[in-house]
C-alpha cells in the first residue's frame, strides 16, 4: 500500500516560544489516505505542531513538504503566501475544536458550506446550493435547515457543519484539533463514526490532535505520542496503545479510564 | 503653488478652500496614488473639519485639495441640490474659495456627492467626489484590518459572494440595493459608497474622474476615466438595477432613480426623481414658461 510518495513530509521541525521549546526535532511522513493521531497531555506541543504543519505558524527550523494535487512536492513554508493560502482553501481542511472558530456565525449553514466553493471561483448559485445540500446530507444534517444560522444548531451539528464546510473543496488532507472535545459521549460516538466513514469513502488523509486515546484508537492508523515537545513514541495505533514502550506512553495509557 | 482669491464675500483669515497648502499637497499625493491604482484605498492624514464625521468630511477634503479658482462646484445629497448637507457644503466652499457654484450637472467641473450619481451623463474633464462612510467592503466578512489588506493584496475576493448568496437564500434575489460591491479594473474590490445599485452601471467606463474620500476612516480611492467597473453577481442571478412601475410624477421621466415621498398620514404617496436638477431641466424643457 505504501509504495507511493508521502503526501506530507515533516523534517526536523522545531518551534520555540522564546526560551521555551514547544516542538523539538519532529519528523514524520503521512501517506495518502492515512489517518495519524497525535496524542499527548495538554502543553505537550500537539497544537503548536498542528499549526506549524497546517500553514498557520512558521516553524523556526525544519521543513514541511506537501505533495499537491498536481503531484508536485512543495515546501509549504517556502512557497508564496498566496500559494499557501490557496492550499489551505483547496487541498487542505482544518477542523477546529470549537466550531465557532471554524464557522461563520452570521451567515446560514448553506453559505458556510458554499464559502470555500465561492472562494475558489464558483459563481453559479444553483450549483453551490446543490453542493451544499449534498454535503449536508453526507454529514447527516437536515437539509431543510440549510438557510438557518449555525447558532441555531447544537454543538454536534455545528461540528458536522464545520466538517462539511471543509470537505466541500475535496481536500486530500484534513487537520483536526480535538474535533470531539466538548461534545457529549453519544454525540462524540456519532461524529467519530461519521469521520471514519468519510475518511474511508473519500480516501482522506488526516492529522488528528487529541488527548483522547479512544479517538486515536477508533480513527487513526498510526499514532505519535508527544511529551514536552518531543515525539517519544510512534507506531501503529494498536501497537502503541496495547504495548506502549516509552514510560510516558505507559503512563498515558494507564491513566485512561476504562470505557 | 499659491492660490489667491479675489472674491469679496470669502472669509477672512482662512486659506483658499479652508485647508492649508501642505495638507492639500498631501491629499493630492494620495489622490494621485489612488488614480494610479484604481480601486486601491490609499491612507491619508485626514484633518479635523468644521463639521462632524459622517457629514462628508472625506469628500470635503478631497474637493478642497483639487478645487481651483476657475472651478464650478455642484454639491448634491441624495441627488438633490437643496438638502441640508448639500447646501452647507456648497456654502462652505463658496465662502472659503469664492468659486462659482451651480445646480446644473452640465455646468459643473467638480461635483461632490452623497448617495447618488447625477442622471445627466458626466463628460470628459469633470470630477465627481463621493463622500464615503466606510471604505472597506470586506469589513463585514473580516473584522481585522491587517487581514482585509492581505485579502486585497492577494486578490482573495471569492468569499465576498457569501454575502450575495445569503441574499438569494433568504430573499430569492440579491436584495442589496445600495453600497453594492464592485470590482474596479478587474483587480480591486471597491465599495462604491452608499449610492443605489441603480447608479453602479454609470461608474463603468465613465469619462469623468471619480474620487472617493472617507474622512473618519482616512482613506482615499479613485476610479480614473474610462475604467471598467463590474458589479459582483452570480451566473444564474445576474446583476440587476432597481426598476419602478411609476414614472416621475413631476417630469414624467421613466429612466431615472425615483424617491417615494409620503404626502400625508393616510398613505398618499408620490414618486419623484431623486435628481432634482435632472427633474427641473426636464420640466423646463416641457414648459419653458414655468421656469
Amino acid at each position: 500500500m505504501m509504495t507511493e510518495t508521502p503526501l506530507l513530509e515533516i523534517q526536523n521541525l522545531g518551534y520555540r516560544y522564546g526560551q521555551r521549546a514547544a516542538c523539538v526535532d519532529i519528523s514524520f511522513d503521512l501517506f495518502p489516505g492515512e489517518v495519524l493521531a497525535v496524542v499527548g497531555e495538554s502543553g505537550s506541543g500537539k497544537t503548536t505542531l498542528l499549526r506549524c504543519i497546517s500553514g498557520q505558524l512558521r516553524p523556526d527550523t525544519g521543513q514541511v513538504l506537501f505533495q499537491t494535487r498536481a503531484s508536485e512536492t512543495v515546501d509549504v513554508w517556502a512557497i508564496s503566501e498566496s500559494a499557501r493560502r490557496w492550499l489551505t482553501r483547496t487541498d487542505w481542511g482544518f477542523v477546529h475544536q470549537n466550531p465557532r472558530d471554524g464557522l461563520r456565525a452570521d451567515v446560514s449553514a448553506g453559505a458556510n458550506i458554499g464559502e470555500r466553493l465561492m472562494a475558489i471561483g464558483a459563481r453559479h448559485y444553483g450549483n453551490i446550493r446543490e453542493e451544499a445540500t449534498a454535503w449536508m446530507n453526507k454529514v447527516e444534517l437536515d437539509t431543510a435547515r440549510i438557510d438557518e444560522s449555525p447558532s441555531a444548531f447544537s454543538g454536534g451539528m455545528q461540528q458536522r457543519l464545520q466538517i462539511a464546510r471543509n470537505l466541500v473543496s475535496r481536500p486530500r488532507l484534513v487537520f483536526m484539533d480535538e474535533p470531539t472535545a466538548g461534545l457529549d459521549v453519544s454525540v462524540q460516538a456519532r461524529l467519530l463514526d461519521l469521520l471514519r466513514g468519510l475518511a474511508c469513502d473519500l480516501g482522506l488523509a488526516a492529522v488528528i490532535v487529541t488527548h483522547d486515546l479512544a479517538v486515536a484508537r477508533l480513527l487513526a492508523h498510526r499514532t505519535l505520542v508527544m511529551n514536552a515537545g518531543r515525539v517519544v513514541e510512534a507506531g501503529l495505533t494498536d501497537q502503541v496503545l496495547d504495548d506502549p514502550q516509552h514510560p510516558y506512553t505507559q503512563l498515558l495509557v494507564s491513566s485512561a479510564l476504562p470505557a | 503653488m499659491r492660490i489667491s482669491t479675489s472674491a469679496a464675500d470669502t472669509m477672512e483669515g482662512y486659506n483658499f478652500a479652508y485647508l492649508d497648502e501642505h495638507t492639500k499637497r498631501m491629499i493630492r499625493r494620495a489622490i494621485l496614488k489612488a488614480i494610479a491604482i484604481p480601486g486601491y484605498q490609499v491612507p491619508f492624514g485626514s484633518r479635523e473639519m468644521p463639521l462632524p464625521y459622517g457629514w462628508g468630511t472625506g469628500g470635503i477634503q478631497v474637493t478642497a485639495a483639487i478645487i481651483g479658482p476657475d472651478d464650478v462646484l455642484k454639491v448634491i445629497d441624495q441627488g438633490s441640490d437643496d438638502t441640508t448637507n448639500a447646501v452647507n457644503i456648497r456654502r462652505f466652499f463658496a465662502r472659503t474659495t469664492g468659486v462659482k457654484t451651480t445646480e446644473r450637472t452640465g455646468e459643473a467641473t467638480i461635483i461632490q456627492t452623497r448617495h447618488r450619481i447625477p442622471e445627466t451623463p458626466l463628460r470628459d474633464g469633470q470630477i465627481i467626489v463621493y463622500q464615503v462612510p466606510i471604505p472597506e467592503m470586506l469589513r463585514w466578512l473580516e473584522p481585522r484590518e491587517a487581514e482585509t489588506r492581505k485579502m486585497h493584496a492577494l486578490g482573495e475576493y471569492g468569499a465576498m459572494h457569501v454575502k450575495l448568496y445569503e441574499d438569494i437564500a433568504h430573499h430569492g434575489h440579491i436584495a442589496a440595493t445600495y453600497d453594492y460591491p464592485v470590482i474596479v479594473n478587474e483587480r480591486y474590490l471597491m465599495r462604491p459608497s452608499p449610492i443605489p445599485k441603480f447608479d453602479n452601471p454609470k461608474m463603468h467606463m465613465n469619462p469623468a474622474l471619480q474620487l472617493f474620500g472617507a474622512g473618519r476612516e482616512k482613506r482615499i480611492y479613485a476610479v480614473p476615466p474610462y475604467t471598467a467597473v463590474r458589479s459582483l453577481d452570480f451566473e444564474d442571478h445576474p446583476f440587476e438595477t432597481q426598476r419602478w412601475e411609476h414614472a416621475c410624477e413631476l417630469c414624467g421621466a421613466t429612466d431615472s432613480f425615483l424617491d417615494e415621498v409620503i404626502m400625508d398620514d393616510r398613505g398618499k404617496r408620490m414618486f419623484v426623481c431623486s435628481d432634482s436638477d435632472y427633474c427641473l431641466a426636464r420640466r423646463e424643457k416641457q414648459q419653458p414658461a414655468v421656469a
